[in-house]
């Protein structure tokens, strides 16, 4: 402790220090205003999910998952036919869609650099991924409802692959992107043929972001309605094992319960949502433990 | 003499001395390649010989990777770059159209910069250049890994581990793995684009006792920016400066009485 040394004579805060200070306050301000924001985004996810387990949990019971649903009026009932329905859909649309959005994702990336063609494909494909969902159910509904003469598990199937597509050609064609093209060269320099090269090297070196890309993918059309309505429909019976007339599925009983006047209806669709939404919510974090097991092999 | 030449004469002598008298592996005549417009190599005519290591030199953007790129044809990947002229392998025009060019990538191995590991198990990267070109029963593939293993000087480290996969393996250990990879295909002939570069000195060094070994059984053409690496390792020396050859000799001559004045500027470091 001592004192003051003499020959510094004390003056007004200088001109830098002014500055220095409102940079300070800028810099906090920004960093308040983030954090509130993000705040405001995670605390309205975590209210619907709150609100999900509380009205879904409520709902639940073992009925939902063995009996089908109620026809108008009748107690109890359950969603076993329309979660086993949204199974199959589901399946069947990103069957469909995985070998095309992956061969086409292949060509982006593999073989279309710089081609005019490619870089129309990817801007459809952009067209697409951003296309309301509603259209496709209206497209696929003239494709297929219209001429075959009544809804069908196919056009659904078809309905979801079409929304699955754009999703899977664009993380492949990123995940293959990153694929220094080095090794591309390494393998050609062996003497092998380009498919060769594609296949046993490029696909295996991005192969966690490409399953992540499918995964992402089958949890976006596991919750799609609007291009359902159009084309599976809805029942309140087992699914038949044949995919012609209607499918129940999950989305639009939600949908339909939802506004209906009977109790026992709505608390089937809260039960529905808080199923569907976890189901999606497993599929993201498998998707992340996919490409994480990756990195740290 | 400036104390940069007396530090690369006096590794001269490590190697073998070149052999005046070994055959003509690969006989380039009057390669010009082109960039698209930009004519990147001019007029090169070079002979390769037998079982020897000809280092090309230059300063960067002379063109000797350009021009260690069209022995294989691997330019070929890239539809605006074009070469002209011919290039003789035994004799045979590589740059022909008749020429299948997987089939001569099999017989013209090539080890680039940056370790380029495959991702897959150690043993699988070895075996995917010979499954290319060969169907062997399992146990003549593992004699054939073996084998490729132990040349690259490899085997001991990684004998254990063998389904393990290469990416695991040190920056060095993977450069080793490519020459593997390369030298299990048995070529004729092995370019290397600057292997060490990448590379810590003691990694560097065992690659060089490599090279040295392989020299008996591979014709080998090396591009490297280390001048002192092209003493040590080359019976050849080539120097290139702006696409063009500007010198070609065996290396002791060159390093010790470079005929060019440039030749001489250069490995004496006074520019590049």
């Amino acid at each position: 402790m001592g004192t003051l040394p003499q020959h510094l004579p004390v003056v007004n805060p200088p001109a830098w220090a002014r500055v220095r200070r409102s940079r300070r306050m800028a810099d906090r301000a920004l960093k308040v205003t983030c954090t509130l924001f993000t705040l405001l985004g995670v605390a309205v996810l975590g209210w619907i999910l709150v609100m999900l387990l509380i009205e879904g949990g409520r709902g639940l019971s073992l009925a939902v998952f063995t009996q089908t649903t109620p026809g108008p009026g009748s107690e109890g009932g359950g969603i076993a036919n329309a979660l086993v329905g949204s199974l199959i859909l589901t399946v069947l649309g990103i069957v469909v869609a995985t070998p095309i959005g992956v061969l086409a994702g292949t060509y982006l990336a593999e073989y279309g650099k710089g081609s005019k063609l490619a870089e129309l494909i990817r801007f459809v494909n952009d067209i697409l991924l951003a296309a309301p969902s509603i259209l496709i159910g209206l497209f696929v509904y003239t494709l297929m409802v219209q001429p075959m003469g009544s809804y069908s598990g196919w056009a659904g199937g078809v309905a979801l692959a079409i929304i699955a597509v754009p999703v899977i050609v664009r993380t492949t064609e990123d995940m293959l992107s990153l694929v220094p093209g080095s090794l591309r060269e390494a393998g050609v320099a062996l003497g092998a043929p380009m498919s060769t090269v594609i296949m046993s090297i490029s696909w295996r070196a991005a192969r966690a972001g490409m399953v992540t890309g499918v995964l992402l993918a089958t949890a976006r059309i596991a919750g799609e309605t609007a291009p359902l309505l159009f084309t599976a429909l809805n029942n309140n019976f087992w699914f038949k094992p044949n995919l012609m007339g209607g499918v129940s599925n999950l989305p639009v009983m939600i949908y339909q319960f939802a506004l209906a006047p009977y109790q026992n209806w709505r608390e089937l669709a809260w039960a529905g949502a808080l199923i569907i939404t976890l189901s999606i919510l497993a599929l993201s974090i498998a998707a992340r433990l996919v490409l994480k097991k990756d990195k740290v092999r | 003499m400036s104390p940069i030449a007396v530090t690369a004469s006096s590794a001269i002598g490590h190697s073998a001395p070149a052999d005046l008298n070994a055959p003509v592996r690969i006989g380039v005549r009057n390669l010009n390649f082109y960039y698209g417009d930009f004519l990147s190599l001019k007029d090169i005519s070079i002979d390769f010989f037998d079982r020897q290591v000809t280092a090309l030199i230059g300063p960067s953007g002379c063109g000797k990777s350009t021009l260690l790129r069209t022995f294989n044809r691997i330019y070929s990947l890239y539809p605006e770059q074009r070469a002209e002229g011919e290039i003789l392998l035994d004799g045979q025009n590589v740059l022909s159209s008749a020429v299948d060019v997987n089939e001569l990538r099999a017989r013209v191995g090539m080890v680039f910069q940056k370790p380029t590991p495959f991702p897959m198990s150690i043993y699988d990267n070895i075996a995917f250049g010979i499954r290319l070109y060969e169907k062997l029963p399992k146990g003549e593939l593992d004699d054939r890994i073996e084998e490729a293993l132990r040349k690259a000087a490899l085997w001991d480290e990684v004998k254990d581990k063998l389904r393990q996969s290469g990416m695991g393996l040190s920056g060095g250990q993977q450069q080793r793995l490519c020459i593997a990879r390369t030298i299990a295909q048995r070529p004729e002939v092995i370019l290397l684009d600057e292997p060490t570069s990448a590379l810590d000195p003691i990694s560097t060094g065992k690659i060089e006792d490599l090279i040295e070994q392989l020299r008996t059984e591979f014709t080998i053409v090396i591009v490297t920016h280390n001048m002192q690496q092209a003493a040590r390792i080359s019976q050849f020396t080539a120097f290139m400066y702006l696409g063009e050859l500007v010198e070609f000799g065996p290396t002791n001559k060159m390093f010790m009485t470079p005929t060019k004045k440039q030749t001489q500027d250069y490995i004496t470091g006074r520019f590049g």
